[in-house]
């Protein structure tokens, strides 16, 4: 962790409604609230884990901080280290200079690089674009780029399903680094992977953090993966961060039931540590209609009155000395149990 | 209660033909499900798991075959040498669905968009039993409950794309539990669902273990279900058992070098950001140029000379046994 904690990315109240459109006429029928008010501040170095279940909007969330989808309302702020500016608001000229500093490494490494184009090809256009003219100088780069996800040099020529799928999401890794970023979103990086593979690329990604000093939000939804990969942990659940806190205090010091659920869900590779499975009733409810109040009151255990009508803010306590951000009425008492 | 036997394995080799090349995708593998208890069959992808769930059911694609080896089902009446059986037969068909089921991977495609849920359980019922039409439904709506659907009398009628991933899911099982099958195939069951989905499938499939007494054959990559679930435990690599125990003897006593580095390899919830992850080098070679001996051997740290022939299984309790030259401590 940074001593002096260096905000890079700050969201505030962002939305990503999808209009669901319906008739003749496409009538906008009702909202996907895939992201529903989200505040965040990433810190500069540091690497945020992102977790939730498929539908709670923590893909939307990345992709609409690097402008992929356009947000529905709310300020995405980026720190460049010389002024600070609102993403959302700014004309295509002023996001190419941004886009720069802000990468994204996707989920599927089969379908993410196009199998028309050689390694070189794929990655030889951001340099051009950021005004690296000579093919010389752009094949020398790429190739350090290669040699630094631990690849080889000469296989800039080959085409895509000449790798592996290690090896495609290290050349996707190769490409998000080529225009040297402050900030790269890491989309379930390694959920595609197979288990010896996925360490490599966890391992690699550790690595490279360090040396070119970068800024990771990493989205996942292996809660293990999280807890080695990242500094601070955000839970996400229909559309909203319900709790977020330094991944130690967050795992050993849960404060919100929904996270308790998810963690006691998870299998762990541990004869040692084997304990009761928190069973959770349904499914997630649709973000067409999120239910009111709480969005986890429906599913909740400890559900009260105030939960089924009072949406509880993502409010500030401590542990360990550290911030410890939850959306519970009851997030207190989640300590105790 | 005594471990009785309901599949046993014996050298099962199956090949895969394509391009006027032999894929050995299953290359001698030998293990025995018992009632009651849970199976679990974990290694990365292509490591041939799938392939064996498949032979079993007779399920295999058409450029492939049971090269040797015997799968014998010991049914109530006598053995039956499944392997002999005509793949589309009389005999396979009424094992297959009724005394043998298998739940499938993805439920988004294993079910068929055009047929409502009630009608794809009820299929099974109508070959393998002589209930009445009306007796098929109550009996669909009744699966559906037991399994934790709400409102099941008007879900029956609905289609797969109406139906969450998890429900899906159950309407599978549903499928599978239909005519009370004495051995249960799970094939990857929850890779593609949530957790906390994941955890609700689990207890169900807890439940049929010990209600049911059904013997369970679960085909996973993830050691977290192994460690949850598992009475009995097989790693595969590369068409090879390497390994067999029990989930204690393979997960806290991993003897074959491949074991070992597989549990080092991937990040345990609880243990914090500072754990070790050793991950295993190179790749999974490919099939078609497979290394000579011990298909382990070119990304193992204790490979020598030695292991460029196979090893054969040596077994280091009743119970535990490894196919390796170079077994580590236990």
């Amino acid at each position: 962790m940074p001593e002096a904690k260096e905000i890079i990315l700050k969201l505030r109240g962002l939305e990503v409604h999808f209009p669901i459109r319906k008739g003749v006429f496409k009538r906008v029928a009702a909202h996907v609230k895939a992201v529903d008010g989200i505040d965040l501040d990433v810190y500069r170095g540091e690497t945020l884990g992102l977790v939730g279940e498929s539908g709670c909007g923590k893909t939307t969330l990345g992709k609409s901080i690097l402008q992929l989808v356009k947000a529905t309302s709310g300020e995405i702020f980026y720190d460049d280290r010389t002024k600070e500016r609102d993403l959302n608001k700014l004309d295509h000229k002023e996001m190419m200079e941004v886009r720069k500093k802000l990468q994204i490494v996707f989920q599927d490494p089969h379908s993410s690089l196009n199998p028309a184009f050689t390694v070189f090809q794929a990655l030889e256009d951001p340099l051009k674009i950021y005004g690296i003219k000579s093919k010389q100088e752009r094949r020398k780069i790429i190739g350090d780029l290669l040699v630094s996800v631990n690849m080889r040099r000469e296989q800039m020529d080959l085409y895509p399903h000449e790798f592996s799928g290690g090896q495609r999401q290290r050349i996707g890794i190769a490409r998000a680094l080529s225009i040297e970023p402050d900030l790269i979103v890491c989309d379930e990086a390694v959920s595609a992977l197979d288990v010896s593979i996925q360490a490599q690329v966890l391992k690699l990604l550790k690595d490279i953090k360090v040396k070119r000093n970068l800024t990771y939000l990493f989205i996942t939804h292996d809660l293990s993966v999280v807890e080695y990969i990242s500094d601070r942990v955000a839970v996400m659940y229909l559309g909203k961060i319900v709790e977020l806190a330094d991944v130690e205090d967050l795992y050993a010091q849960t404060m919100h039931p929904y996270t308790k659920a998810l963690l006691s869900a998870i299998p762990v590779a541990d004869l040692d540590k084997k304990s009761k499975r928190i069973i959770l009733q349904g499914d997630v409810p649709s973000p067409v209609n999120p239910p009111s109040g709480c969005p986890f009151h429906p599913r909740c255990s400890q559900c009260q009155e105030i939960c089924k009508t009072d949406i509880p803010p993502l409010t500030r306590y401590e542990t360990n000395g550290n911030e410890h951000y939850s959306a519970c009425h009851f997030a207190e008492q989640q300590l105790e149990k | 209660m005594k471990d009785e036997v309901i599949i046993s394995v014996k050298n099962l080799k199956t090949f895969f033909y394509t391009n006027n090349k032999c894929n050995k995708a299953v290359n001698g593998v030998s293990f025995d499900v018992k009632k009651g208890k849970t199976l679990c069959i974990v290694g990365e992808s292509g490591c041939g798991k799938s392939v064996t769930a498949s032979s079993i059911m007779q399920l295999l694609p058409k450029l492939s075959r049971i090269e040797s080896g015997e799968i014998t089902y010991h049914s109530d009446d006598g053995d039956i040498r499944i392997d002999k059986l005509a793949r589309n037969g009389k005999k396979m068909r009424s094992l297959r669905g009724s005394d043998i089921a298998m739940i499938f991977q993805d439920p988004m495609t294993s079910l068929n968009p055009v047929y409502s849920i009630g009608f794809q359980i009820g299929e099974n019922l109508k070959y393998h039993t002589d209930f009445s039409r009306s007796k098929i439904k109550d009996k669909s709506i009744n699966l559906l409950k037991e399994m934790g659907i709400p409102l099941p009398e008007q879900r029956v009628k609905e289609y797969p794309h109406q139906f969450s991933g998890g429900m899906r899911q159950r309407a599978m099982i549903a499928m599978a539990m239909s005519c009370d099958p004495k051995v249960l195939i799970a094939d990857e069951p929850t890779t593609a669902l949530d957790v906390t989905i994941q955890a609700q499938i689990f207890e169900l499939m807890d439940t049929l273990k010990s209600e049911f007494n059904t013997a369970i054959m679960l085909i996973t990559h993830d050691m977290g279900v192994v460690t949850e679930l598992a009475d009995d435990v097989v790693v595969m690599y590369m068409g090879n058992i390497v390994e067999t125990g029990t989930v204690g003897d393979v997960l806290r006593t991993p003897s074959h070098p491949y074991t070992k580095a597989l549990l080092q390899s991937i990040p345990i919830l609880g243990r914090g950001k500072n754990q070790e992850i050793e991950p295993i080098r190179g790749t999974t070679p490919d099939p078609y140029k497979r290394p000579e001996g011990c298909q382990f051997m070119p990304r193992c740290d204790f490979a020598d000379d030695t292991c460029l022939s196979m090893p054969d299984e040596s077994k280091l309790s009743s119970t535990h046994s490894v196919r390796c030259w170079h077994p580590l401590e236990v």
